[in-house]
């Protein structure tokens, strides 16, 4: 459904990917896991086409994205990005529609939002409330609420989990597999490798830029590596790091 | 004070208004800094005169096409938009301060330019453009201009700029086209100042880089900021406050720009939102103001009650 072919990025002089190339087929959840500073945001940030790649190309179906965000929305890629960015002033009802912008059936858009409000009560009990006045976890809820709400087949997830108690981390990989369960494709990043391995089908591993690893979830967690590095599972010695 | 005198007054502050309700829609409701508008009204203010100045006759004096006042209108405009495209295509990628420091950098340009290409007089002016401003231009003006405005940021298009003021990138993941909105308030704005440079420029009947300097582009913003971000009637209000404040400070002599700068900060500090910072003064605007009193004044009671009860039980 999506893939990525020998991207390579740069903010300035900084090259933040040197050639990443991965493949996100339909229906599956494939996770991106890594380091803070390995480009992981960087890369969905190129696919939603509000970074230019130097070289290499992003295919959706098997066509080339073009440059423009909006374009890429249509196209059926929808994206919950890292930090939430509701529109605080509006209420959660108006963020929701705000998703459909683009969409013109009334009837089908009545229809994803009666869905979303079935996949977030919660939501549906603050409808007339501003955005900004949610808690950060329903503000998570209401992202992707709203990334559901342009009806992309594709969701890309930029740390849904960032910030957030606990307990309501748990709720929201619940919901990726809800939302999985809707018939969508789910590219997720995340810095909770351990939840992030357990719900997603695939994985890549990207350090500094690189691709260093890909595989069967359940394999990369299992990765002595990988287990050593990001699940903290084990550790040889020196100092670890909370 | 002779009728004249606030004529003048009235007719300055209709031209500073066109300019600024230009900027009320880049920096108000779109979220755009700028400090390069004057740079738009100097475009504006040469194109007129050049479309409206009888040919030269005399060796030495600055020729112009003779056409009517209203080809030098739409000209001057049209010019400035036209430029202002250019400038948005290489800097409207720019983040916040960063295009608001490329806008600085494109008006002082266009005045330097101005100031050193000899055609249209260089730093000497160029002098004897016709009066055709008068009080019913202005205004005619003034009105066509706030009617579009108003129509423009209730409509759709409107509602996309301020969405990408309130954060864009939200705006964009719904599918908003961030870079096209921004540019059509960008060159709409720079159409307003364009116009408001013909009409100045022949309101003083001579034209000068230096009129056009960051001192004005300046002047426009603070006149939206002060009349409130995202109100067109706030930038209406400010536009009269603003240009009759340093008349009405005349008595101070050489203090009065002293006591301008402290009016204006005393205004901000007791209005942080400015005169009028997201209400308007329509009917539609008045309602919505006296509904928001009436859901806090509901809310207040509320609690009221809900401590009177708790302190009771």
């Amino acid at each position: 459904m999506l893939s990525v072919r020998d991207l390579y990025v740069s903010y300035g002089g900084i090259r933040a990917l040197k050639g990443v190339s991965l493949e996100v087929n339909k229906g599956e959840i494939v996770t991106i896991i890594g380091a803070n500073g390995a480009g992981k945001s960087t890369l969905l940030n190129t696919i939603s086409g509000f970074l230019k790649p130097q070289k290499g190309e992003v295919l959706f179906n098997g066509l080339r994205l073009g440059r423009q965000p909006a374009k890429i929305v249509k196209a059926g890629i929808c994206h919950v990005p890292e930090g939430r960015l509701v529109f605080a002033n509006l209420t959660v009802h108006d963020n929701l529609v705000l998703g459909a912008y683009l969409r013109r059936d009334r009837k089908a858009i009545a229809e994803d939002l009666d869905k979303v409000y079935g996949l977030f009560p919660r939501l549906k009990e603050r409808m007339r409330q501003p955005a900004g006045t949610l808690s950060g976890g329903e503000q998570q809820m209401l992202a992707m609420g709203r990334a559901l709400m342009t009806n992309g087949d594709l969701v890309l997830m930029d740390e849904p989990s960032l910030g957030l108690a606990p307990l309501l981390v748990q709720t929201v990989f619940d919901i990726i597999e809800e939302i999985r369960g809707l018939g969508k494709t789910i590219l997720l990043v995340e810095q909770n490798a351990f939840k992030a391995l357990h719900v997603a089908d695939r994985a890549y591993v990207l350090e500094q830029g690189r691709i260093v690893k890909e595989g069967r979830a359940c394999d990369i967690a299992n990765d002595p590596a990988v287990r050593d590095a990001y699940l903290g599972t084990k550790s040889k010695g020196g100092g670890g790091v909370a | 004070m002779d009728m004249t005198y606030i004529q003048g007054i009235l007719m300055l502050a209709g031209i500073n208004l066109i300019a600024v309700l230009g900027l009320c829609l880049l920096t108000g409701f779109t979220g755009l800094f700028s400090f390069g508008h004057a740079g738009f009204m100097a475009i504006g203010a040469y194109i007129g005169a050049l479309m409206t100045v009888p040919p030269s006759t005399m060796p030495g004096s600055i020729g112009g096409l003779g056409l009517p006042f209203i080809f030098g209108i739409l000209a001057g405009g049209a010019a400035a938009g036209i430029v202002s495209w250019f400038i948005g295509r290489i800097t409207l990628n720019l983040k916040g301060d960063y295009f608001c420091i490329a806008t600085l950098g494109f008006g002082e340009a266009t005045r330097l330019i101005l100031n050193n290409v000899q055609t249209f007089g260089g730093a000497r002016g160029w002098p004897g453009v016709p009066q055709y401003s008068t009080v019913l231009t202005v205004f005619v003006v003034d009105v066509i201009a706030v009617l579009f405005l108003a129509n423009l940021v209730k409509s759709r298009h409107g509602r996309n700029m301020i969405a990408v003021r309130e954060e864009e990138l939200a705006a964009q993941i719904a599918g908003v086209d961030v870079f096209r909105y921004k540019m059509i308030a960008l060159i709409v704005s720079a159409v307003y100042a364009g116009v408001a440079g013909v009409l100045f420029g022949h309101y003083m009947t001579f034209i000068q880089p230096k009129m056009f300097s960051m001192t004005k582009s300046t002047e426009l913003t603070i006149i939206v900021i002060f009349g409130g971000l995202g109100s067109i009637s706030g930038s209406v209000l400010g536009a009269l406050v603003l240009t009759a404040l340093p008349e009405l400070l005349r008595a101070f002599d050489i203090w009065r720009l002293v006591f301008y700068g402290a009016a204006v900060i005393v205004i901000m500090i007791s209005r942080p939102k400015g005169l009028m910072g997201g209400m308007e003064l329509s009917p539609a605007g008045i309602r919505k103001i006296r509904a928001e009193r009436r859901a806090r004044l509901a809310l207040k009671e509320e609690a009221a009650r809900e401590a009177a009860s708790g302190g009771r039980s």
